[in-house]
């Protein structure tokens, strides 16, 4: 008892470890986070000034826009999670370790959401106002991007282990993963839109809460799985 | 003592402490067929070389022996076990230095010592991380980051993980190559340490170097 209530404390460690790790790995590579960010302002951004200044048509675009455009954001830098441990063969080591691997891909996973999902909940409000969004709309637009872009990665994880090391393993990537994403990209802007139509938007986002509870629970494990079948 | 969950087949060998063993172990790559039957037995203490041409399989037959991928048919057991069921209780036991290090440009020498050590099991203090890199030549070195170092460095900054860990097994491809001749110097007094200390180490080499051991197998892949 004594000796598993020890383990646990460590694999705790082990976690905080992968993610401080990821993290600064992202700091000294400032410029991959920036590329996911500033992909998601731009093509947010685009859509104004396309369409020109017809508030009603921008409002009721704005969900769709702002969600399609954190997808595609997402499925950019899908492809760094695991490919850079890939090549440098810290991955190996990862797979061979004795800390429990699920766990590990877990922490990678927070990491990543960390540097590339939670700058796009924090930055859609800003670009929600281009969009002439209710204050309460751009409130939800956040809680449902903040509970939705976890799943995104989480997900996404499981593509990226599966297409590692493949040639043309970004276009697979999207391909695999796109679909798994659509659910969360309906009830995600569906969130918005029935704010925007006066009714009650709570069970869009619990449906995105059960996505994300069950992504939690099992893509840690499947990523793993698919990991070790990539490497073997 | 063996205990009944054991592995039947070890009861027919003479009793050792630990040892590792390969029963009929063969390697398939694609459609071909690397090599098949190979039989070795490691006991504590121990060196095996394993030697072979280019493409004989030898990166393969240590990539079997870490638990990173399975054989085509036969077993690798660890004390009786096939590691294949042992997982993290093996993986605590054995330490792998691949021809990809594992060492992350972006990270400085004491970061990459630091958090793969702890990945291995092992935490260290970044006092502790000084001392080792001092051992293997990288003293002045601790802070920066791993891209700007030479290839010799960047295999000493992986190897230095050698002297961190308490694992048992030590499974290593190739690890004279790009060292100069202190550094080998100081790889074998290493791996002679460890296998006084009762130690056992698997490795490929091309280069002709000897190594005090107790007892030293060679395994020829063709």
């Amino acid at each position: 008892m004594h000796h598993r209530l020890l383990n646990c404390n460590y694999f705790d460690a082990m976690f905080l470890w992968i993610i401080k790790r990821d993290l600064l790995l992202a700091v000294r590579r400032r410029s991959d986070v920036l590329i996911t960010l500033f992909f998601f302002v731009i093509v947010v951004s685009l859509f104004p000034l396309s369409v020109g200044p017809e508030m009603n048509l921008l409002r009721t675009m704005a969900p769709g826009v702002v969600w399609v455009a954190a997808l595609l954001a997402s499925m950019l830098s899908l492809n760094r999670m695991f490919s850079s441990d890939y090549q440098d063969g810290t991955l190996e080591q990862m797979l061979i370790s004795p800390q429990s691997l699920p766990l590990l891909v877990l922490g990678k996973t927070l990491a990543h959401w960390l540097v590339t999902g939670l700058p796009l909940v924090l930055m859609a409000p800003v670009l929600g106002i281009q969009y002439d969004l209710p204050s309460d709309a751009l409130f939800v637009l956040v809680i449902s991007l903040l509970i939705g872009t976890p799943v995104l990665s989480l997900i996404g994880a499981i593509g990226a282990a599966l297409t590692l090391g493949l040639r043309g393993g970004g276009v697979l990537v999207s391909l695999l993963v796109l679909p798994l994403y659509i659910p969360i990209l309906i009830f995600g802007s569906g969130a918005v839109e029935a704010n925007m139509a006066g009714v009650d938007f709570a069970a869009h986002l619990s449906l995105i809460g059960a996505f994300f509870f069950v992504s939690l629970v099992f893509a840690p494990w499947v990523t793993a799985w698919s990991l070790r079948v990539s490497l073997e | 003592m063996l205990s009944i969950g054991y592995n039947r087949k070890l009861l027919s060998y003479p009793f050792i402490p630990i040892v590792l063993q390969g029963i009929k172990v063969a390697c398939v790559r694609g459609d071909r067929e690397l090599f098949k039957d190979i039989n070795f037995s490691l006991g504590t203490g121990g060196l095996l070389q394993v030697r072979g041409p280019n493409g004989s399989g030898k990166t393969s037959l240590l990539r079997m022996m870490c638990g990173l991928s399975l054989p085509a048919s036969g077993e690798i057991c660890w004390d009786g076990v096939s590691i294949g069921t042992l997982n993290e209780e093996y993986f605590a036991r054995t330490t792998y230095i691949g021809h990809l290090g594992g060492v992350k440009d972006d990270l400085t020498v004491t970061e990459n010592l630091c958090i793969s050590s702890a990945m291995a099991g092992s935490e260290i203090s970044s006092d502790d991380a000084s001392k080792v890199l001092n051992t293997i030549g990288l003293g002045g070195r601790e802070h920066l980051p791993v891209k700007v170092l030479s290839q010799g460095q960047r295999r000493r900054v992986a190897l230095a993980r050698l002297l961190v860990c308490n694992t048992t097994l030590w499974i290593l491809d190739e690890p004279f190559v790009a060292l100069d001749v202190a550094a080998v110097q100081l790889l074998r007094e290493i791996l002679e340490r460890h296998l006084q200390q009762n130690g056992m180490v698997v490795m490929t080499t091309h280069q002709e170097i000897d190594i005090n051991a107790s007892s030293i197998t060679q395994l020829q892949l063709f």
